[in-house]
C-alpha cells in the first residue's frame, strides 16, 4: 500500500519507513496537489462548495484600540490546564498547551507555572533582594537599583523536574501532550547576570553553594552550586520583553538555564552563600530520584536531552490520509540540540528532521519533517541528540537505568499511536 | 560530587565568570545585622540557624491537632495531603514507595526549617519557635524516632539520627 503511494508520486523520496519524506518532497507534493485541484479532482470539488463572500467584518469598522492585547475570542480554548485543590489552592501546576502552539517561544500567559503556596501579590517597590552569608559585603538590592545594572537577554527553556512523570506508569496514560509534557516552556529572559552582583558582594572562597529563597508564602528554597551561580545564572526581570508575570516570579526570579525548574526560584528575595547544601525540603524529600536499591539520587541539576512531537498528537487528530508536517519540540539542559530523528514505524527506522534556526543552547528547538500518511496504523516517535552527544533514551532503556519510581527527570521517547481513523493516542512501543 | 571535585569545578567556572563579567554600578546597599537576622530563616543540617526555644511531642500533639490535622490526618497518615508517618522498608525492590519524614527525610533539621517557613498552609510563619520545636518533636515521635517527652531544641535536633540518613547518592552526570 505504502509502496504504491510512493510509486504514484515519483517526486516523493522516502527518508524512512511508513511515509517519512525528505523535506524537498513537501514542496513538490504541495505543488502537485494544486495541479490536481485545477484539473477538477475531488479536492477541487470540496473546495468549490465553499463560496467566497464579503464577510460582515468587512462592512463595518472593527473594534477600537485596547490597552493590553488579548488573543482572538476564537482562541479561548488555547489555555493552560490546571487544578486547584480545595484545601491548598495554588499548590500544584498549570500546564502549557504544547499541542496548540507553534514556534519555540511560549506566550507569557501560557508559560507553565508551578507553585507551592500560590502566587504572591508582590509590591515591586517594597521587594528587596538580600545577598549575604559567605560574602565580604552583605548587600540589599531594590528593583530600582537592579534596573541600572548592565542587562543581558537569553532565550531559555524552563522545565519542571517532574515533567512527563506519567510515563513511568505501567500502562500508557491516555492524555495529550499538554497533560503529559506541559511543564516545559521557553521565553526570552532579560536581567542582570548573577555573577555581577556576587562579585560586588565579594564571594568568600569557602562558599560552595548559594541558597536561593523566594518571597512566596512557602518561602520556597533550594541550594544552587556556586559554579552555576558564577556561570550563566541570571536575576531575570523581564519575560519576552515585559516584566515577568506574577506566576513566573514577579518582580524577579532566578534563571538557571538548563537546570530543573524548581531551582530557578521565583519571587527571589534572598541569596545566602554557604559552605554546604542547606538540605531543604525540596532537595531532600522531593526532587530526588529513587533507585531500585532504595537509595535516591540527589542534586540531579540539568534536565536531560528530550523531545516530543506536538503535531500530530492526541487531541490534534488527522482528518484524512495525505501529506502532513510532523512538528515538535526538542531541548537539553546540556546545550544545543544537534539533531532530532523521527520515526513513523515505532522506532524501526528513523529520518533526521529539519531544525528551525536558530537552535539555541538550553532553549526549545522546533523540528519538522514531511510525512505522507497512508491511512494505516503508525507509531510516531522523536529522539533528540544534544551537542554533547547525549541521546534521548527509549522508555525501556530509561526504565532499565532508572527506577519507574524515580518520578523526576523522565526524558524518555514518547510514542503517539495513529489509528486508521486518524485518532492519535499515547501508546508504548 | 566530592569536595575536591566541587572545588575544581568552582575554580574552573569562576574563571569563565571572570571572563564574562560585567561591571555593575555598585548600587547594593550594606545590609545591617538586624536586617539579615530578619530575613535569614534557613536551617542547615548541622543545626546552623536554629533559634532559641524548645518543645516536646507532648505539647506538639496539641499544635498538630489544632493546625495540621485537617490536611495530614489524625496521626500523620495523610489525606488529603502528604503522609508524614511510617513507610519504613518500602523504598527497596520496586515496592510502592511510601516516602515520609520517618522513612525518607535524611535530616530532622529540614522538618523544623520547612514547618517554620511554609506551614500551616493557610497561615505560614504563624507558629512560634517553641510551637515549631514542639510539632517537629511530635512528628519525630509518631515516627518512633524519639520519646514523647524528649526535649527538642537547637542542640538536640541536629543530633537526631534519621533512618534514611545514608539513603542518598550525589548524582554524577550520565547515570
Amino acid at each position: 500500500m505504502k509502496r504504491r503511494h510512493m510509486a504514484d508520486r515519483p517526486e516523493e523520496e522516502e527518508a524512512a519507513g511508513a511515509g517519512l519524506l525528505h523535506r524537498r518532497a513537501f514542496l513538490a507534493a504541495t505543488g502537485a496537489l494544486a495541479g490536481a485541484a485545477a484539473s477538477g479532482s475531488a479536492s477541487a470539488e470540496s473546495l468549490a462548495v465553499e463560496s467566497l463572500a464579503v464577510e460582515p467584518w468587512m462592512t463595518a469598522p472593527g473594534s477600537p484600540f485596547t490597552a493590553y492585547g488579548q488573543p482572538s475570542r476564537f482562541e479561548a480554548s488555547v489555555a493552560r490546564a490546571y487544578a486547584n485543590p480545595p484545601n491548598a489552592p495554588g499548590a500544584g501546576a498549570a500546564r502549557t498547551p504544547l499541542h496548540r502552539l507553534h514556534g519555540a517561544i511560549t506566550p507569557n500567559g501560557l508559560h507553565f507555572e508551578r507553585s507551592h503556596s500560590g502566587v504572591p501579590d508582590i509590591d515591586p517597590d517594597e521587594h528587596r533582594l538580600l545577598i549575604h552569608g559567605l560574602v565580604a559585603r552583605p548587600l540589599v538590592f531594590s528593583l530600582e537599583s537592579l534596573a541600572r545594572y548592565p542587562m543581558e537577554s537569553r532565550i531559555a527553556f524552563i522545565e519542571c523536574g517532574g515533567n512527563s512523570a506519567a510515563l513511568n506508569q505501567p500502562e500508557p496514560v491516555k492524555a495529550n501532550a499538554q497533560t503529559l509534557h506541559g511543564l516545559v516552556s521557553c521565553a526570552e529572559w532579560t536581567g542582570v547576570r548573577l555573577s555581577t552582583l556576587l562579585d560586588e558582594a565579594g564571594v568568600d572562597p569557602a562558599a560552595r553553594f548559594v541558597l536561593a529563597e523566594g518571597g512566596d508564602a512557602a518561602s520556597m528554597s533550594r541550594s544552587v552550586p556556586i559554579a552555576k551561580a558564577m556561570d550563566d545564572a541570571m536575576i531575570a526581570l523581564y519575560q519576552n520583553g515585559e516584566r515577568i508575570r506574577p506566576s513566573n516570579g514577579y518582580p524577579m526570579r532566578l534563571l538557571l538555564p538548563g537546570f530543573e525548574g524548581n531551582m530557578q526560584v521565583k519571587w527571589l528575595r534572598r541569596l545566602k552563600l554557604v559552605a554546604a547544601p542547606v538540605m531543604t525540603k525540596d532537595e531532600t524529600s522531593k526532587y530526588t530520584l529513587l533507585q531500585p536499591d532504595g537509595t535516591a539520587l540527589q542534586f540531579v541539576f540539568p534536565m536531560e536531552a528530550k523531545s516530543v512531537i506536538t503535531l500530530p498528537s492526541p487531541d490534534a487528530m488527522l482528518r484524512e490520509p495525505g501529506l502532513y508536517e510532523i512538528s515538535g519540540l526538542a531541548w537539553s539542559g546540556a546545550g544545543r540540540i544537534a539533531k532530532v530523528d523521527v520515526s513513523a514505524d515505532g522506532g524501526r527506522s528513523w529520518a533526521e528532521a529539519h531544525l528551525q534556526a536558530p537552535a539555541l543552547s538550553k532553549a526549545l528547538t522546533r523540528f519538522r519533517i514531511a510525512w505522507r500518511w497512508d491511512g494505516g496504523p503508525a507509531v510516531l516517535q522523536s529522539r533528540a541528540t544534544d551537542e554533547s552527544g547525549n541521546v534521548q533514551p527509549t522508555r525501556d532503556a530509561l526504565l532499565v537505568r532508572r527506577d519507574a519510581r524515580a518520578l523526576y527527570h523522565f526524558n524518555a521517547i514518547t510514542s503517539w499511536g495513529v489509528a486508521p481513523g486518524g485518532e492519535v493516542s499515547h501508546v508504548y512501543a | 560530587m566530592s569536595m575536591r571535585d566541587a572545588l575544581a569545578v568552582a575554580a574552573l567556572l569562576s574563571l569563565v565568570g571572570a571572563e564574562a563579567q560585567a561591571e555593575g554600578p555598585g548600587l547594593g546597599r550594606a545590609a545591617s545585622a538586624s536586617e539579615i537576622a530578619l530575613f535569614d530563616i534557613s536551617i542547615g543540617p548541622d543545626g546552623a540557624g536554629l533559634p532559641p526555644g524548645a518543645g516536646a511531642a507532648r505539647q506538639g500533639r496539641l499544635v498538630y491537632e489544632a493546625r495540621c490535622i485537617g490536611c495530614h490526618g489524625e496521626k500523620g497518615e495523610g489525606k488529603p495531603n502528604d503522609r508524614l508517618v511510617g513507610g519504613f522498608g518500602t523504598l527497596k525492590d520496586g515496592q510502592a514507595a511510601v516516602k515520609t519524614i520517618g522513612s525518607y527525610w535524611p535530616y530532622a533539621t529540614t522538618v523544623f526549617d520547612y514547618v517554620r517557613r511554609a506551614m500551616p498552609f493557610d497561615a505560614p510563619k504563624s507558629l512560634t519557635d517553641d510551637e515549631v520545636y514542639a510539632v517537629t518533636a511530635y512528628l519525630l515521635h509518631i515516627n518512633g524516632l524519639i520519646g514523647e517527652d524528649a526535649v527538642v531544641n537547637a542542640q538536640a535536633l541536629p543530633r537526631i539520627e534519621m533512618p534514611n540518613r545514608g539513603g542518598f547518592t550525589l548524582y554524577t552526570p550520565g547515570k
